[in-house]
């Protein structure tokens, strides 16, 4: 059984939904507490986070392995699909076409986006409090929100059209009522998660963020 | 023959022609005379019979592949104006003019409509497509279908090999070693027979090694295509559910 492309295909399957379809509900949720309740929610959102026992454990295992996997087999899954969306124009078939372009621009915006953050941390330009004012920076430029919406909207997409197809690989939603049924509803994550992430971007490039940093400073200076 | 040509009133074809496997395609144009109720075949039989070109020159017959004219054998599967289709059931009053047809280059091409469908019968034979009652003696009656079970499975049994969702589908390619949705049908059809049932573990084991099912991406081209109206979708959502709950059991050894 190992080694074969079933088995591949299937834990490529299942990472994209758990963990990382869990890991980007979570970030969503996250990143809302800036719009929700400002600076001070969204760091006490970060604290939360990084309060959680075994951190780098649940990192390697939680994120980055099953980032790297499903994101470099994914790269070799499009790259094994054509695109007949000229001959079949049917939503279902340009949804495929979708799932693979998002995919690839998932793949470019996540490493963009763990450069700018995560990676500025491990390399100590920034700390953890700080993410705020690093978000602050990218969202007031205007070519950077631009690239952070597209991004996120493509990344939100790959998940929200790969959990309905989810469903499917793994038996679950079967007949066509059901296979409706669920498009409806991963059509309304899409949306909300969509929402959480914009209206935090939006957050992000309020003028409070650029205060919070200093702020936030001080605090940590104090504690 | 009785006069049944309406006058002036032509039938105009682009076909992609290619003379041998390996060569390069080309495409040439034809004008007919019309006739009532034509087909896509009864079209390519009058070019047959007068292999001219729409500017007068001659050109070799163009080759196609026929058989059943019912649209029940499959052999007759081309792409035609854009769609995969069975030619026979291609009514030429209900097709936009000039009519364009070309091969299904899905398969490999023989000759110009002509292609070799053969991965889909190698596809049934490595699924196991078939119900296994040979002995050495007399094995008895089986045990009995219910009627409602035979019934859709029945709508799985029209599929006749044309070849069809497999061109729709964007997974089957150079690239792809996906078995293709006709196949993993029939593993739901044999699968779900009485007798055949006895033999389903092997028919998904097959389906659970490199080429199986798991190339399926879900663009539901196949259901949407099929001439027959087989509810592809379906069986390979049903088939994956058999091969999860397969895949675990054999996990967990139970």
């Amino acid at each position: 059984m190992k080694g074969n492309s079933y088995f591949s295909r299937k834990l490529h399957s299942l990472l994209g939904i758990i963990p990382l379809g869990g890991f980007i509900v979570v970030h969503g949720l996250t990143n809302y507490q800036a719009f929700e309740r400002g600076p001070e929610g969204f760091e006490q959102g970060v604290h939360l986070i990084n309060s959680l026992p075994l951190i780098p454990l649940l990192e390697i295992f939680g994120i980055y392995l099953p980032l790297l996997f499903h994101g470099i087999y994914g790269l070799y899954v499009a790259y094994q699909s054509n695109s007949n969306t000229g001959r079949f124009q049917y939503g279902r078939n340009w949804a495929f076409t979708a799932q693979r372009v998002t995919g690839v621009m998932t793949f470019v915006f996540v490493f963009w986006h763990v450069y700018q953050t995560r990676m500025q941390i491990y390399l100590g330009n920034i700390t953890h409090e700080e993410l705020g004012s690093t978000m602050n920076h990218i969202a007031s430029n205007p070519v950077y929100f631009v690239l952070y919406v597209i991004g996120v909207l493509a990344a939100v997409f790959h998940f929200s059209n790969g959990l309905w197809a989810f469903l499917i690989s793994w038996g679950i939603t079967i007949g066509p009522k059901a296979q409706r049924i669920s498009s409806y509803i991963c059509m309304g994550v899409f949306v909300i998660l969509s929402a959480l992430f914009i209206l935090s971007l939006i957050a992000f490039s309020g003028d409070e963020f650029k205060e919070a940093a200093s702020a936030a400073l001080a605090f940590t200076n104090i504690g | 023959m009785a006069q049944t040509t309406v006058a002036n009133k032509t039938v105009k074809f682009i076909i992609t022609r290619q003379d041998t496997p390996d060569s390069k395609p080309y495409t040439e144009e034809f004008e007919i005379p019309y006739r009532a109720n034509m087909n896509v075949i009864s079209g390519l039989m009058e070019i047959q019979r007068n292999p001219k070109k729409v500017d007068g020159a001659s050109t070799a017959p163009v080759c196609w592949d026929s058989n059943c004219l019912e649209e029940v054998c499959g052999a007759c599967s081309m792409v035609i104006n854009g769609k995969p289709r069975q030619a026979c059931s291609a009514l030429v009053d209900k097709l936009e003019q000039p009519i364009r047809l070309e091969p299904m280059r899905t398969f490999p091409v023989v000759r110009d409509l002509v292609i070799n469908r053969e991965r889909m019968f190698g596809a049934l034979k490595r699924v196991k497509a078939w119900i296994p009652i040979d002995g050495t003696y007399d094995l008895g009656p089986g045990p009995r279908m219910a009627e409602t079970k035979r019934q859709w499975a029945y709508e799985l049994s029209k599929c006749m090999t044309c070849g069809v969702c497999l061109e729709s589908c964007p997974n089957v390619n150079d690239r792809n070693s996906f078995i293709g949705p006709a196949a993993i049908s029939q593993v739901r059809l044999f699968n779900a027979h009485p007798t055949g049932e006895m033999n389903q573990e092997e028919r998904l084991d097959a389906l659970m090694s490199d080429g199986g099912i798991e190339g399926c991406g879900n663009s539901q081209n196949c259901v949407r295509s099929c001439p027959k109206g087989i509810p592809l979708t379906t069986s390979i959502a049903a088939i994956n559910k058999d091969t999860t709950k397969h895949l675990f059991k054999k996990w967990l050894g139970v």
